[in-house]
Order: structure tokens, then sequence, then C-alpha cells
């Protein structure tokens, strides 16, 4: 399998190239003591290098081509598919994608951004960034799930909401505005799972659930690292993207300590392009244990909890009020 | 740090200094008094100029009935975030430049006789974006609302969107307001937003566009995505009139656009149409 390397990991590959060289050559006489040897510093290698990841270096794993995306996840995890395409008011958005499914034998309905992987998959996903018709699809078929008592999981992977003409006059703001609101009272367990990028509004757009998690090289992110560079610098450059990414504080484990998210789930060494298979594996059980947690609650208890997680955020200070005081 | 951050210290602002103005809409030199007595409004094309909090609550509520909440809300630094200067330095000196401890007022009061609950947000203030405190204050303002049944009433000034010097948690914001308005509708309640020049981002796509009732001043620029970030992307000439409020009322997303002079009389009459 051809691998596609980041800029960073240059001391892996060399490494992996290597070994590769001296395992093709067949070991002999004290080779197989140097592919022993070479094995170990690569493990020791990467387990250093992929858990202490500078926040841009994760940026460019979750923005890797070869990253699963919603669909693979659905092939991976999920028995059965049944995509649902209808806004019943403008169009079918392939950058967000709703469908029956089934996690074992559970009835589930997947919302999820679709990147794309080929060039033309990624023109026609507009590269994971919905319009306002997904975000409309979206809630209409989460009202759909809850009528009938199938629970959510929401896959985020987007830079962005479309940042479009068409988009505007379609109501961009309105539709991701009526998503949230009406996501803090649907009545069905939902499960968020950031498995790549969770670009703002766009986001947040189909994430307000029970359950909020990333995969550990996720990020999630008021405004993308590029965005904010070119707002604090001017420009959007090596330099200052990763200073960026930095400040933002918008790694899984920064989420994390700031009480945003559940879970950070873990990704196979590398990232979850590396292994799709033990990744799907590990969102799988990550997911039935949730959902078998949130189906044991009341519909009462799991909005009033939904309400107080939401309702619980933030990091303020309050003094005592000058105002009528004075 | 400044002691006397009450409604009584706010200076008047809004209108450059001078005695003259020109209007950015008809291009006219305008005498500052005079547009300061018509509601800072143009006597010559209804150009709308900004209006702090302060004067919104003058112009909104009758004489002497607003009971400000939840002054004492501080923002902290919790991703310890640096500019061009630290955003802890950068809160003080807002609150300085605007007599505001952040960029929303909250409270309740009378609209000709009939109580509502208030909140506004302040472009002075860091263009009114949304971090914790604008969160929490909103978020407070529409669970009293509830509480006391009363009408909720948001005017939006927030040019800024989800203020990205606190990151994902000004992003949660969103979601918190959202979650508050929700339970308010879900209890019967009436919510009417103001929009108002700008009103951008992360809260037009949130507690902006989710009243049962949305108005717009005239000409208020209101959109998803900023005017660069869509010309990045599209490369292409945007329309005329473009996130106007013209232009979302034409798009079905406005329900009606209201002089700054009419919106006391049009909101108590809106209200009074939705009584139970
Ligand atoms: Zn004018």
């Amino acid at each position: 399998m051809a691998i596609s390397w980041l800029p960073f990991e240059k001391d892996i590959q060399d490494l992996e190239s290597t070994l590769e060289r001296l395992e093709a050559a067949g070991g002999g006489e004290g080779g197989a003591e140097e592919i022993r040897r070479i094995r170990r510093e690569l493990t020791s290698l990467k387990r250093h290098k992929y858990s202490s990841l500078h926040p841009w270096e994760a940026v460019q794993i979750c923005r890797h081509p070869d990253r699963p995306q919603t669909l693979d996840y659905v092939d991976l995890i999920f028995n059965e598919y049944v995509e649902l395409h209808g806004d019943r008011a403008f169009g079918n958005d392939r950058a967000l994608r709703t469908g029956f499914a089934r996690l074992d034998d559970q009835k589930v309905l997947i919302v999820g951004h679709q990147k794309g992987h080929t060039l033309k998959e990624r023109t026609e996903c507009f590269y994971g960034c919905a319009h306002p018709e997904g975000y409309r699809k979206a809630l209409a078929k989460m009202k759909l799930a809850a009528k009938f008592n199938v629970p959510v999981i929401c896959l985020i992977d987007t830079p962005g909401a479309y940042p479009g003409i068409g988009a505007e006059e379609r109501g961009q703001a309105q539709l991701i505005a009526t998503s949230i609101f009406e996501m803090a009272r649907v009545p069905t367990p939902i499960v968020c799972v950031v498995i790549g990028e969770g670009g703002s509004g766009g986001a947040l757009g189909i994430g307000v659930g029970d359950r909020v998690s990333m995969l550990e090289h996720a990020y999630y992110s008021v405004i993308s690292p590029e965005g904010c560079a070119g707002i604090l610098w001017k420009v959007a450059d090596e330099q200052t993207k990763p200073r960026a990414a930095a400040s933002l504080r918008m790694t899984a484990k920064d989420l994390k300590r700031l009480g945003v998210i559940d879970e950070i789930i873990p990704e196979p060494l590398g990232g979850a392009h590396r292994d799709p298979r033990e990744m799907g594996s590990t969102l799988k059980q990550y997911l039935r244990t949730h959902l078998r947690e949130l189906g044991m609650l009341s519909k009462e208890d799991l909005l009033d909890h939904r309400f107080q997680k939401f309702r619980g955020m933030g990091v303020f200070d309050e003094v005592a009020a000058t105002t009528n005081a004075d | 740090m400044n002691s006397d951050s009450g409604s009584m210290a706010r200076p008047k602002r809004g209108v450059p200094e001078g005695l003259w103005i020109r209007c950015p809409g008809c291009k006219a030199s305008l005498f500052k008094k005079e547009v300061e007595a018509a509601l800072n409004v143009c006597p010559e094309c209804d150009h709308h100029f900004y209006m702090p909090a302060q004067g919104r609550i003058d112009q909104l509520l009758d004489e002497h009935s607003f009971e400000e909440w939840d002054t004492g809300l501080r923002s902290k630094d919790p991703l310890e975030f640096v500019d061009r200067i630290p955003y802890h330095q950068r809160l003080l000196a807002e609150e300085k430049k605007t007599g505001l401890p952040d960029a929303a007022v909250t409270g309740k009061g009378f609209i000709r006789g009939r109580p509502v609950v208030i909140g506004i947000t302040d472009f002075a203030f860091m263009a009114g974006s949304m971090g914790s405190v604008v969160g929490e204050k909103l978020t407070r303002a529409a669970e009293r609302a509830t509480e006391l049944k009363l009408p909720l009433i948001f005017v939006s000034g927030s040019g800024g969107g989800a203020r990205m010097q606190e990151g994902i948690l000004s992003l949660m914001q969103m979601a918190k307001v959202s979650a508050a308005l929700a339970r308010h509708d879900s209890s019967g309640g009436l919510y009417v937003c103001i929009l108002t020049n700008p009103t951008m981002g992360g809260v037009a796509a949130s507690w902006a566009l989710q009243g049962d009732l949305t108005l717009a001043e005239p000409g208020a620029l209101v959109g998803f995505a900023g005017k660069r970030t869509i010309w990045n992307t599209v490369r292409l000439e945007l329309p005329e009139g473009f996130q106007t409020s013209e232009f979302l009322l034409q798009h079905g997303f406005v329900d009606r656009i209201v002089h700054r002079r009419d919106l006391r009389t049009e909101v108590a009459r809106l209200i009074d149409y939705c009584e139970k």
C-alpha cells in the first residue's frame, strides 16, 4: 500500500525505508539483529512522536487525504446503510449525509459530513462544506429518527459550513441556528463524534448531543487556524498557522481539559488512516457503550442532562455587582 | 481597573468626534447634534448609525424602567490567548474604552407598559462578539424570561460572531444560549430578535435567528460568512445589497424591517398579538 507521509514524519519515513531495505535483503549474518534493533527504535520513535504532536501536526493528520470519512465508517462499523437524500426544499447536499443503519442489531440514524477522497468526490462534496440544505436535511432526519425512537450518531468532519453566495441566499446562518436550537430538544439519544475537522458553526450545526467526543487527532475550533492566522497576523503561512493552531487550544486534549468533550477516542499509532480497521473497531465499541448507557435514560432525563451539559459550558468570574451600589 | 463601570459612567459613543459627521449612506455632511437627536439615524437618507446598548435601552424601554441584571459577570482568559495584546489586557482596554464590562447588557424593563426581559449586544466592545460572559448573560436572561413568563427581546449587534479569544468555549455559547431559548419556546414563551448592524457568524448562526419573530433595522449587515471569506472561496463579485436586512427579507429570513424610531411601537404591537 502506498502511504503518503506528512512533512513532520520524515524521521519515521526514513527509518521505515531503511527497515524495508534490510528486510528485502533477507537479514543474513548480523542483519537479523540490526532489523530487530531498528524495529525497536521505530516503535519508540513513533510512540514518542505521535503522543506529543504539535497541534498543527495533528491538524495535518486529521486532514490527511486517506483519513477515514463518514462513509468509510459506514462500511467499517455498520451492517446496513439506507441513505436518505431529501431536504424537501432545495436539493441534496453531498457534503452532509444522512441514512438509517444498523450497529450490530440496533437501528440508528447516521448524520455525517463527507469530504470525498478523489478529486471528483471532493468537488461533489464541496470538500465537506455543507450548504443550508444539508443542515435542513440533517434536522429533518433527526426528527424522523426521534419519532420512531431511533438514536442518532453524528460524525463531524468539516472545515466549516460553505461560505458562498447561494449558501447565504438560502440562509446558511438560519439553518445552522435552527439545527442547533432543535438538536437541544430532539427527543432521542444523540452521540456526536468529531472524526476529523470540527470547523466552527458548520461542525456545531450537527454537534449538539448527549455525548460529544473526539478522535485523538481531531480538532474542534471556533475558527480555522488559517482564518485565525489571517486575522491576527494578516497572512496565513507556515509560521503563523502553527501559532494559530496552538493559540486556539483546539486539540482533543485541550477540549477535554476545557470540559467541552466527554472522551478522547484513541487512534491507531500514526493516525486513523494508518489502520482504518482498528479505528473502526475502537469507534464501534465507543458507540455501543454510549448508546447502551443513553438508552437506559427516560426521555425526560435524557433531555434534561443534554440541557445541563451545554448549560454548564463557559469560563467566567462573578464579582459583586457594583452598578446599583454606586 | 476602572471602578465605576456602572451605567451612569458610560460615555456617549457611536458618532465620530467633532461637530460634523459624514454619512456613509448619502455622503452628506451632517450636524452631529441633529443626528443624535434623530436616534443616530441620518435625517437625509435614513442610514442607521451605530447605537450603544445604553442608547438602545433609552430608545426601546419606558423611562427609568430598566433594571440591569448580572452586572458582576467578568470574562476570564482560559486559553491564555495572545493576539496583538494578551486577551486579559484587551478586556481591560475595552472596558476602559466603552464603560462596559463585556459586550452584553441584560435586564428587565417595560415597553409601553408591557414587562419584558431584554438582552443587547454592543458592537463597541470587541465587535459585540460572544464569549462566555455574553453567553451566560443571554442564557440567564432567557431562563428568567421563562420563569417570569415574560416576552424576551434580544437586540443583536455582533460583527465578530463567536469571540475568537475564547476559542471553543465561545462556540459552545451558541449551543448554551440556543438550548435556553429552546426551553423558553417549549414553555410557550415569546422571543423576538431585533437584528442590527452588524450581526454575523456565530451570533447570526444561533440566537439572532431563533426568534418567533425576526425584525431588522434597515441596511444592517447580517450573514454567516464574512464577505472576504466568501470572495476568497468563490472569486465572484458579490451582488448589490448582499447580506443586508433587505436581502434577508427578500429571501424570507426576516419578518419585518423596522425603522429605529418605530421599534418601540412595533415591538409593543407584536407582543400584544402574541399574548395568551
Ligand atoms: Zn445619509
